[in-house]
């Protein structure tokens, strides 16, 4: 018994459930951006694909800006500058209008692809069977484009998850940062790192590879 | 000469060539007929080695193809080949396409490799197209391409395997008057093909296979003017 | 709103923090090259060899595919600090990018080399070329040309996660950032000109591919 108690010297079962309510804590923020920038994204991608034009012109570079400037460098500001205008935030709910807001620029860019996946003549074929423009959108074009899409889809969401990580440096304790106290407390860098990457692996890889299967079976 | 004796090919447990013997002679043009899944084109795979062998031998001007000790890409100098996907390079021009294998592999300097890549395409009417690049070429002139790009190896032999086969109707034609200049010139060919029409006017023989095996074999006239086999004539009476 | 916005300092170390982006745009190239180099290794082990040496390859790929990219950070961090290597901070972010970009860029040689037809290296081959040949002069050329635009996009994707250079200290353009607002406590008004130069970079970066894709693919 004593070599496996020295190896687990300073890590504790109190320290696992730290990591497992922090692991929580980062698939909690991770599902709450997905699904709400996901549907302002889808939103977003509409709109792109209807105003081709006044679209391009607007709502198209303000959307670029969130994927071309880093999330953490968004996170920062937005937590500074929210008190500005009077917003009391906390670290989760700055962290989460950042990543919502990310997620959407990134998921409209998605939608758009999918939207236009459906050919006009298929839309066409749509509206000359008598079909409304919204039931040409929800009988026609939200399958098929989702069908097109959905991979890159999931490949979003993976990556929000992944990046939500970075709430962290706003003092939010999800995963990463629970290992980080956890580490400089008890010192056992190696299993606690392991542990919070194992996490993330679990999550990310069956799903991930799950939409590979979906996106080869689809492309046939 | 090519001298291919008793060959026998299989994939995995699949028997696609069972004992084949025949002899090409120099200057000769050769057709092979045959339903697809014949083992017609598996038969010029074996050739060039592109496709390994079980049984028997295959013999190039003496040289056996598929011995350990044979340098294969120095015999493949010797056998161009021109495939029913035409597969030119899509990264290269024209002029590029067919200067790139001499230079490269017979190992000519650049200067060189390009003049015979320019009399080559030439030869098979793409003067004006070196400098295209072959995605803005037409599939006939595709394929006159890769003909040039074989021809520049300077082979003894030439291959074509169903080299009209994946071409639009209209544009059958152009390569088959290059294949027809080839065989003019005396260059040494062995066509498998679907065009009956080439390979009654232009071959010296015409072989007729049949689920691995070679049936017949004859000069043109007497392959289709008075078939043996009882598989040929109902063939015959199908493609006509 | 009745907050007062100080711009002069953060204009007065824009110098500084130019300077800083050129580092973060090197660690970004630097890694970005390891990353084809070992990315397109990677993806030939993974579709010609068998045994242990492609299961690392797999789980290389898999590991930089599926964790967070600060994750990565903290491993070649901390994680290998536990193992007594200590490295610079700008060797940390250098191989956390180059692992990172070499296990996307792997995927997408492996799709790149799926995606050139077999029958190319048989023409190849039936003209007398080595698989050598064939391999460099035919198939990788068509490769490079189907990654262009992922490479383009891991560059960018490459600068972006530099940012997270600064919470291991190093001094790249957001940690060069992070260094003076915390002296000054102008965090906003230095994160704001610090984006504007993120986006700037991207851009560039993004302008000077489609420059040089309209050299090199002339098909």
């Amino acid at each position: 018994m004593q070599p496996t108690a020295t190896f687990f010297s300073g890590f504790t079962l109190n320290d696992l459930w730290f990591l497992g309510e922090a692991a929580l804590k980062s698939m909690w923020i991770s599902i709450l951006a997905i699904t709400f920038g996901s549907a302002m994204g889808v939103v977003f991608g509409w709109l792109l694909s209807v105003s081709r034009r006044a679209g391009a012109l607007t709502l198209a570079p303000v959307l670029d800006v969130f994927r071309s400037v880093p999330l953490i460098i968004q996170l920062v500001l937005f937590f500074n500058f929210a008190p500005m205008i009077g917003l009391r935030l906390n670290p989760f709910e700055a962290g989460l209008i950042v990543l919502v807001v990310y997620t959407s620029a990134n998921v409209a860019t998605v939608a758009q692809a999918g939207i236009e996946a459906v050919g006009g003549p298929m839309r066409r074929a749509a509206r000359s069977l008598g079909m409304s423009y919204w039931q040409d959108m929800r009988y026609v074009v939200w399958p098929i484009g989702l069908r097109a899409v959905f991979p890159a889809w999931i490949g979003v969401a993976l990556g929000v998850m992944k990046d939500s990580a970075l709430v962290s440096v706003l003092g939010y304790v999800e995963l990463l940062k629970a290992s980080q106290i956890l580490i400089t407390r008890t010192q056992e860098t190696f299993l606690i790192l392991a542990i919070a990457g194992a996490f993330y692996f679990a999550l990310s890889y069956p799903i991930s590879h799950y939409a590979a299967r979906l996106e080869k079976r689809w492309t046939q | 000469m090519i001298e291919i004796r008793d060959l026998h090919k299989y994939f995995g447990a699949l028997h696609v060539l069972k004992g084949i013997n025949l002899d090409v002679e120099k200057g000769e043009v050769l057709s092979v007929i045959g339903a697809s899944g014949s083992g017609k084109s598996t038969l010029l795979y074996c050739i060039n080695a592109l496709e390994a062998i079980q049984q028997g031998s295959v013999l190039v001007d003496g040289t056996d193809v598929h011995a350990k000790g044979t340098n294969i890409n120095t015999l493949r100098q010797n056998l161009g080949m021109v495939f029913q996907q035409w597969n030119s390079f899509p990264h290269l021009t024209v002029l590029e396409n067919v200067a790139l294998a001499p230079r490269i592999v017979r190992g000519l300097d650049k200067a060189r490799a390009r003049e015979i890549a320019e009399q080559q395409l030439v030869h098979v009417g793409l003067g004006d197209k070196l400098n295209n690049y072959p995605l803005a070429l037409s599939g006939g002139q595709q394929q006159r391409l890769a003909i040039a790009r074989a021809l520049a190896m300077e082979p003894s032999y030439m291959l074509f395997d169903e080299a009209t086969s994946a071409l639009d109707p209209e544009l059958v034609g152009e390569v088959l008057d290059t294949m027809r200049l080839l065989a003019e010139e005396g260059m040494t060919m062995i066509c498998v093909t679907h065009e009956m029409g080439f390979a009654r006017e232009v071959s010296d023989r015409v072989a007729f296979f049949h689920q691995g095996i070679m049936e017949e074999i004859s000069p043109p006239e007497e392959l289709f003017g008075a078939p043996k086999s009882e598989h040929l004539q109902k063939f015959l009476s199908k493609v006509k | 709103m009745d907050y007062n916005f100080h711009w002069k300092p953060v204009i007065k170390a824009l110098p500084e923090l130019l300077e800083a982006s050129l580092l973060t745009l090197q660690v970004a190239a630097i890694s970005i090259v390891f990353g084809i180099v070992i990315g397109l290794g990677l993806a030939l082990i993974r579709l010609h060899m068998t045994g242990p040496v492609k299961w690392l390859a797999s789980a290389w790929v898999e590991l930089a595919r599926n964790t967070p990219a600060l994750f990565q950070l903290f491993f070649f961090g901390f994680g290998l600090g536990s193992f007594g290597l200590h490295l610079s901070p700008y060797m940390i972010v250098l191989l956390a990018l180059s692992f990172n970009n070499a296990g996307y860029l792997a995927e997408n040689f492996r799709g790149g080399f799926g995606a050139v037809p077999e029958t190319q290296i048989r023409a190849s081959r039936s003209l007398g070329m080595t698989a050598f040949q064939a391999y460099t002069r035919i198939v990788i050329p068509q490769v490079l040309r189907i990654v262009y635009l992922p490479i383009t996009n891991q560059m960018v994707w490459a600068v972006l996660i530099s940012s997270l250079g600064m919470l291991v200290g190093f001094r790249e353009l957001s940690g060069e950032t992070q260094f003076f607002a915390s002296k000054t406590f102008r965090i906003f008004e230095y994160f704001a000109v610090t984006a504007v130069i993120y986006y700037v970079i991207v851009k560039l970066i993004l302008g000077a591919s489609r420059l040089l894709a309209v050299r090199l693919f002339r098909y």
